[in-house]
């Protein structure tokens, strides 16, 4: 189930019945899945470094810079293509999380946590107080084009940014799937188990720390920017720590073994958020906390967990 | 000298109530060894306990001064229903987990009293403006200060001279603390550990609640309390030194008087002066002003 191939023709297929689902659904909840998929991918940044049995608070930083730097260029450098944008926002990132890594390689437990989220805070604000990017109230964003594409009408506007966000996610998640694989991404898991141990075998767990940091803070800038040009919107609040709380629950739902369980997890969490603020408005935290404290308690590996050991139970009854 | 003045004296009124409370966060780390995000809706609760008992108290002809006893007793009860029933009720199931996932019990648990408040008091402000006006305004050089500010100060020296005293002085706070420097071994030494916890969680909800409700008077109480009071009370403990009374005292005054710094000579810094100093000292000296040591287990 692992080679190449078979995880190639499982992310085609998957795109595909994306594409079906996103013409049978409704616009609110296609839309919906676009900004859940936003989520997923600085959630599934997060999932990088907490393989690597570290937590960061501050993933919103990077969801926050994805989105200032998408945001700017369609404003100040007059770009409008959607997939330009997207790299520019994960380019930012990328160089930001690329700068701040080595720092917090050095880092554990608590200590990384609260840096992070001391650094994610010193962004939120600094971009607060900073009149020419909009203050506060943040600035607003034009409707993109995708590779020369203008799309009529809202609905096909709609459409083509889920088709867009579809093949983002399914190009990431491939990347990770593959990355999870690897002899570097295995390295994360022997690092969570015992650092000592891989220091001994000659690997340097500062590297893996950083690397995993820097490419989180390119799929967290991804989903910045993504979510940005979604709701033609950017203002501080992508950087304020209760943001990254809820990359936090994606990932501790999702847990850290399978990339397509972040997913879910992102789509449940806009899902139950959605309806909760619908129906409950002064009671959707409530839920989320509690589902959150549910699945710490009889999902400690998440929905990730679940799914894997239904696998070996399936193949333990193929064997039999 | 004026400006030095009144930056330090702003600065001392501003850390006083952040230590009131920072001090209940770094007391259940140093004994729990939980870095609770719940600690700010302790807080917010506080306040809203007192509001209600001020409206109560001030609603009859009672000695106004007493008010500050109703004030106090609202933030024990608040904390005697609340400390208990959530240690024993959720954290204790956590406790042979790793600490990061404490934390995430902690945020959870954030979130639900969050919402929990709001459906218990609603979303519209209240106001406990009657106590803010006992102790008149006092004059420091040319400027008037309100009584009540200075009286927060107070409040601050006394708590963490008595908390100091009790775990420093007293033979059930060197049980306290030796449950804090090796949890197994004071088990073992036959200290009662459960009690132990559940006492320092209720002493650090309940002086979460007395910052709250002592800052109530001061404040409209709304929703949202808890979001910013929950970092600021991290940045200290975080500078201060996790599970240190005097890095906590510390670690107040820097914070207040960065705050107070920033919003006199540079108030484009003021909403992240707080968290620059909480990331520089993270970068220079991870453990905070005052480390505990730490004994190395073999």
């Amino acid at each position: 189930m692992s080679s190449p191939s078979v995880i190639s023709f499982v992310a085609a297929l998957t795109l595909v019945m994306l594409a079906v689902l996103g013409k049978v659904l409704p616009g609110w909840c296609v839309f919906l899945l676009v900004t859940a998929f936003a989520k997923g991918l600085a959630a599934l940044g997060l999932v990088l470094i907490i393989r690597s049995g570290l937590l960061s608070f501050g993933q919103g930083l990077f969801y926050c810079a994805g989105g200032y730097g998408a945001g700017l260029l369609m404003l100040w450098g007059g770009v409008n293509d959607a997939m330009l944008l997207v790299l520019a926002g994960g380019f930012v990132s990328l160089v930001l999380g690329a700068v701040i890594a080595p720092l917090l390689a050095g880092y554990r437990s608590i200590f990384f946590a609260t840096l992070t989220l001391a650094l994610s805070m010193l962004a939120h604000g600094a971009l607060t107080k900073a009149d020419f990017l909009g203050g506060s109230d943040g600035l607003n964003l034009r409707p993109p084009s995708f590779l020369g594409f203008q799309p009529a009408s809202s609905a096909e506007a709609v459409y083509s940014l889920y088709l867009f966000a579809c093949v983002l996610v399914v190009a990431c998640a491939l990347a990770c799937k593959v990355h999870f694989n690897s002899v570097r991404g295995l390295l994360s898991l022997a690092v969570r188990d015992n650092e000592i141990r891989v220091e001994y075998l000659g690997s340097s767990v500062k590297r893996v720390i950083s690397e995993n940091f820097t490419a989180a803070a390119f799929l967290g800038g991804i989903g910045g920017a993504l979510n940005a040009i979604a709701v033609a919107h950017i203002d501080p609040e992508l950087a304020f720590w209760t943001t990254s709380g809820e990359f936090v629950f994606v990932a501790i739902l999702s847990g850290y073994l399978s990339v397509s369980a972040v997913f879910a997890a992102s789509i449940m969490l806009e899902f139950i958020r959605s309806f909760s603020s619908q129906y409950f408005p002064n009671a959707w935290q409530m839920s989320l906390g509690i589902f959150m404290l549910a699945s710490i308690l009889f999902l400690p590996n998440g929905i990730g967990g679940l799914l894997q050991r239904r696998k070996k139970r399936l193949e333990g009854s193929k064997i039999a | 000298m004026q400006l030095v003045t009144t930056i330090l004296i702003d600065g001392l009124i501003d850390a006083s109530w952040i230590f009131i409370v920072a001090v209940g966060l770094t007391l259940i780390f140093g004994v729990l060894n939980i870095l609770n995000i719940a600690h700010g809706n302790f807080y917010a609760i506080g306040a809203y306990v007192a509001a209600n008992a001020v409206g109560m108290y001030y609603s009859g002809s009672n000695p106004p001064m007493l008010g500050l006893l109703a004030m106090t007793g609202a933030a024990l009860a608040a904390a005697i229903v609340l400390g208990p029933l959530l240690e024993r009720g959720l954290l204790r199931f956590f406790y042979h987990r790793d600490e990061i996932v404490l934390v995430l019990v902690t945020y959870a648990l954030f979130l639900i009293l969050e919402d929990a408040t709001k459906l218990i008091w609603g979303v519209n402000p209240y106001y406990a403006y009657e106590p803010y006006g006992l102790f008149g305004n006092i004059n420091i050089g040319r400027m008037n200060y309100v009584g009540y500010d200075l009286f927060l100060v107070g409040l601050a020296v006394v708590i963490g001279i008595v908390l100091w005293l009790g775990l420093n002085r007293t033979k059930s706070g060197k049980v306290v603390l030796a449950v804090i420097h090796d949890r197994e071994m004071s088990s073992a030494a036959g200290v009662n550990v459960t009690k132990i916890f559940i006492v320092a969680f209720t002493i650090g909800v309940f002086l979460a609640a007395l910052g709250g409700a002592f800052t109530a008077p001061k404040i409209s109480v709304q929703p949202g309390l808890a979001v910013m009071v929950v970092l600021l009370s991290f940045a200290v403990v975080v500078i201060g030194g996790l599970g240190s009374i005097e890095g906590a005292a510390i670690a107040s005054l820097i914070v207040g008087l960065a705050r107070a710094l920033a919003i006199h000579l540079a108030p484009w810094a003021e909403l992240f002066i707080v968290y620059l100093v909480m990331a520089v000292m993270l970068a220079v000296r991870p453990q905070g002003i005052f480390a505990p040591t730490a004994l190395r287990k073999i």
